[in-house]
């Protein structure tokens, strides 16, 4: 049995505490441990952004962060994205302009979006497309994703 | 059962439709963005154990011995499984093939190929467990092209294998089959054109990159009943060949697909699921197996890369008078790649009376291929197009124009033998040519180009059920897996029917217990297919309804019409009841016999074969040799759209996934035989800041044998793509590459030859 290393999280404003082996990632221990289901294994190695959440306000790949090196931070995954009833504009808009398909890759899309549009309200197409250039879509060919994120911004503008 | 429906869809282009056309949000989204949706990897039960699979690192090896006690005497590990604890299946039949892809038997075919699997308490244990088993090896020479396959002396994977199709084959041979496929006389042909272009192309196999690996649960019960979650294209076709391999009884074992997080045909056969259940079986907890994305690329999917030389010979006036073809498809270690389609369709779209095919399926020492959307096609109709396009060069035709001259149209006979009905090509290439990107000037430096394609489209064996539950909202039980929004398309088709609001209706898709046998939902089969099922069941549901308003009123059924969504007096003798709601008939299900539902099975028939053309602009740097799309447009023929914004969705990943085969995506192996770029770092497909905004024109020419006029539209935006990139970059640099990926270096030397040849300058368009 390996050694067990206790660490204390906040996930979407809930305090945690779990215990994790020195080699599980962020991503193993919410989904197996904190039951954290909605951020997504597409690869393990950073490169397909399924698993993306913000981590102390960094927008980071979970796969790639060690558990233990989240003691006292402050995690935000999809589950923390609408607040109560209300969807986000950006999950709302995603499902109008049919931005996601299958829908594994669109709770580490929506962090990513979210974090793009919290720096930078207004994004050309541009800088859309290089912001999620880390997270992969293999069924929508990225058109409606993208399009969805231009309106959510422009609705979150005023505009 | 033979569908009536076919014979009388009640197909009537002057209906008037409230739903069906109209894109609202679809039921399962709201789950899929707040992170709820469950897929193949988001099932928790309690005590469950994790699944872990030992593979192969050789590509060919006889497994003298595989040694597992130190193993199995890890505390923490629950159950050790190898070749020994599945059935002996003679190899070289289907279930034989089908067993030793899921674990090696008597040799390892390929680096990944699974030979032990472990259940541990922990991820951590089951890793370390792996690397306590001790396999003996006797690593054999290996064979990776498919080429070098087929020569004399190449390594022989499987002894017994003969060739099928080639008379006097009695020695073992990599070539599991030569199909030859032909119609008319192509030498009168070829006599009768002024011009004639033959060349010889190549393609890589790619992955079909769905985002999500293959993830399952399989729990065991001491009966022997079997309960497997997983991520699939196929429930029924999963439980019956599990049954077969594992010889389990089929009511024994209940699938239940999970949400599928991308399959493109990569998820219609199984690779950990019988692994899972034999641990579970041994272990007696539930078990979870999910592969890393290192196992998904190697050892699952990917699509066959092909060799082909294609001819073709056209009249001054732009007339095709014959065509010919000799492909060779790789197969990786087993046969399965549906090559069969290439023939059949690569020509299909031409009016063609003189065609010669030469098919070869070839087994190497790679994964075995799956399928992917229009299996084998995409591949050769690269070469195809190309082909076209040098006829209408060299004749002086505008590209459209000849494929215009040359589309086949209601009552052409195919190749495979189909005589198509009312279809939309000519349709399709006319909206291309009007549409404003073909008529807008190619940017400066640029190159366009077109190609079209052609899918079947498909149906066969299918069952849904639809319940109206007391309150008047509706239920439906789907077979089909919902692959990118088939639910709500087929919700919409129900609530048509029923002249009811579509949030009126919610859909499932069934586990293998629910409903009878239905088949893998691909080909572009499943709006179509369950669509028709569910029609009929509401329709069997409406006659019930009147039924019922009849027995309300204390009139025969007869004396009763259904009309948007309300049971009426049929005419003023029948007397004078007000309209009656399927909410107000099924409160009173109760007086009147209970609950009201439809229920359909058949083997759908009456698919509308698909067209589509893709234009496309590139810019290509000629110092780098990378290729940029500028600017890119579907036109295809849906049919009926039942969702336009789904189907214009599908245009545009087939044209993306597309896109990345065309550029980049290509396997590297190594002189040992092992994958080397087994990650999306290194097989790289396209991201968001690689690729345009696609385009898409969505053109209707109805299919009659649907009630609402649909064709399948998955597959053919990917048919032509590779195709159209090539000719764009053709147009660009003045050489049509015959060589898919279309990377940089490779583009690089295409251009460093041709300037060779020109005496240093570089050609132009």
């Amino acid at each position: 049995m390996s050694k067990k290393y206790h660490v204390t999280t906040t996930v979407n404003g809930d305090e945690y505490e779990f215990l994790c082996e020195a080699q599980q990632t962020l991503l193993d221990i919410l989904r197996d441990e904190l039951m954290l289901s909605g951020t997504k294994d597409g690869c393990g190695t950073g490169d397909c952004g399924a698993c993306t959440v913000m981590l102390d306000g960094t927008m980071v790949c979970s796969c790639l962060v060690l558990a233990v090196e989240t003691e006292g931070s402050r995690i935000e995954t999809i589950e923390g994205m609408a607040k109560g009833e209300n969807l986000h504009p950006l999950q709302r808009i995603f499902l109008e302009l049919n931005g996601l398909q299958c829908g594994i890759c669109t709770p580490g899309i929506l962090i990513a979006a979210k974090a793009l549009l919290e720096r930078n309200p207004d994004p050309t197409e541009t800088e859309i497309r290089y912001w999620l250039a880390g997270n992969l879509c293999r069924c929508t060919g990225y058109d409606k994703i993208i399009r969805s994120v231009q309106a959510a911004a422009k609705e979150m503008r005023g505009a | 059962m033979t569908a009536t429906i076919l014979e009388k869809s009640g197909f009537n282009r002057d209906k008037k439709l409230k739903i069906v056309g109209t894109s609202p949000v679809k039921h399962d989204g709201i789950d899929k963005v707040t992170g709820r949706a469950k897929f193949g990897a988001d099932l928790f039960l309690p005590g469950m154990l994790v699944g872990k699979i030992l593979r192969s690192p050789h590509p060919h090896a006889i497994i003298r011995s595989i040694d597992t006690a130190a193993a199995e005497r890890l505390p923490g590990v629950k159950a050790v499984v190898t070749r020994d604890d599945f059935p002996e299946i003679k190899a070289g039949t289907a279930g034989g093939d089908m067993t030793r892809n899921a674990m090696a038997r008597e040799k390892a075919l390929y680096d990944g190929h699974p030979v032990a699997a472990v259940a541990a308490t922990s991820e951590s244990i089951a890793k370390q467990a792996l690397k306590l088993i001790k396999v003996d090896y006797q690593v054999l020479p290996h064979v990776i092209d498919a080429v070098e396959a087929m020569t004399p002396g190449a390594p022989i994977l499987h002894p017994h294998v003969r060739t099928k199709g080639v008379k006097g084959a009695d020695q073992p041979s990599n070539v599991i089959e030569r199909l030859d496929l032909a119609m008319g006389d192509v030498e009168k042909g070829f006599a009768e054109a002024d011009v004639i272009v033959e060349r010889e192309y190549d393609t890589k196999p790619m992955h079909q990159g769905y985002i999500e690996p293959q993830g399952c649960v399989a729990t065991a019960a001491e009966d022997g009943q079997i309960e497997l979650w997983c991520s699939t294209q196929a429930p029924w076709v999963y439980r019956d060949r599990l049954t077969e391999i594992l010889k389990i009884e089929q009511a024994k074992i209940r699938v239940t697909q999970s949400e599928m997080g991308g399959g493109f045909g990569g998820k219609t056969g199984f690779y950990g699921e019988p692994v899972a259940i034999l641990l579970a079986r041994k272990a007696k907890r539930p078990v979870k197996l999910t592969l890393t994305r290192n196992e998904v690329f190697r050892a699952t999917g990917p699509v066959s890369g092909t060799r082909s030389r294609i001819k073709m010979g056209v009249k001054k006036d732009g007339t095709i008078t014959a065509a010919e073809a000799e492909l060779i498809f790789q197969t990786g270690a087993f046969t399965g790649s549906m090559f069969s389609n290439a023939p059949q369709a690569m020509f299909t779209r031409y009016n063609l009376k003189n065609v010669k095919t030469v098919s070869y399926e070839v087994v190497s020492n790679r994964p075995k291929v799956n399928s992917f959307r229009a299996p084998c096609v995409p591949q050769v109709v690269f070469g195809v197009e190309g082909v076209v396009d040098e006829l209408a060069r060299k004749i002086g035709m505008d590209p459209i124009d000849l494929r215009l001259k040359n589309a086949a149209t209601e009552g052409y006979k195919t190749i495979y033998g189909e005589t198509f009905g009312p279809i939309g090509f000519v349709e399709t290439l006319q909206a291309a040519k009007k549409s404003d990107h073909y008529n807008s000037p190619v940017p400066k430096g640029q190159g366009r180009g077109v190609a079209a394609g052609f899918w079947f489209n498909r149906g066969g064996e299918t069952a849904g059920t639809l319940n109206i539950a007391t309150d008047g909202s509706v239920t439906l039980i789907l077979g089909t897996s919902d692959v990118a929004g088939s639910r709500i398309a087929i919700s919409m088709m129900a609530a048509e029917e029923l002249g009811i609001p579509v949030d009126k209706v919610r859909a499932i898709m069934a586990d293998t217990h629910s409903l009878g046998f239905n088949r893998v939902t691909a080909g572009s089969r499943t709006t179509y297919s369950t669509g028709m099922v569910i029609v009929d069941s509401a329709r069997k549901a409406i006659t019930e309804l009147c039924k019922r308003a009849g027995q309300i009123w204390g009139v025969p059924e007869e004396g009763v019409t259904f009309e948007d969504g309300f049971c009426r007096p049929a005419s003023s003798n029948v007397g004078t009841f007000e309209p009656l709601s399927i909410a107000q008939i099924a409160a009173k299900t109760t007086p009147t016999h209970g609950a009201i539902a439809g229920h359909s099975e058949m083997n759908v028939t009456g698919a509308g074969p698909g067209f589509g053309l893709h234009i496309v602009d590139v810019a290509v740097d000629r110092e780098t040799g990378r290729v940029d799309v500028t600017r890119y447009t579907v036109v295809e023929d849906a049919g009926k759209a039942i969702h336009p914004l789904q189907v214009e969705g599908q245009y545009q990943g087939g044209a993306v996934q597309g896109i990345g085969w065309a550029l980049n995506e290509e396997y590297y192996y190594g002189d040992d035989g092992r994958m080397q770029n087994a990650s999306f770092l290194d097989y790289r497909m396209p991201v968001a800041s690689d690729v345009p905004m696609i385009g898409t024109e969505i053109v209707e020419v109805p299919n009659p044998r649907h009630p609402y006029g649909l064709r399948g539209v998955g597959e053919v935006p990917v048919v032509p793509t590779m195709a159209a990139i090539a000719n764009a970059i053709g147009a660009a640099i003045g050489i049509r590459p015959q060589s898919l990926p279309m990377s940089p270096p490779k583009l690089l030397k295409l251009m460093d030859d041709a300037r060779a040849k020109s005496g240093g300058h570089a050609p132009s368009a």
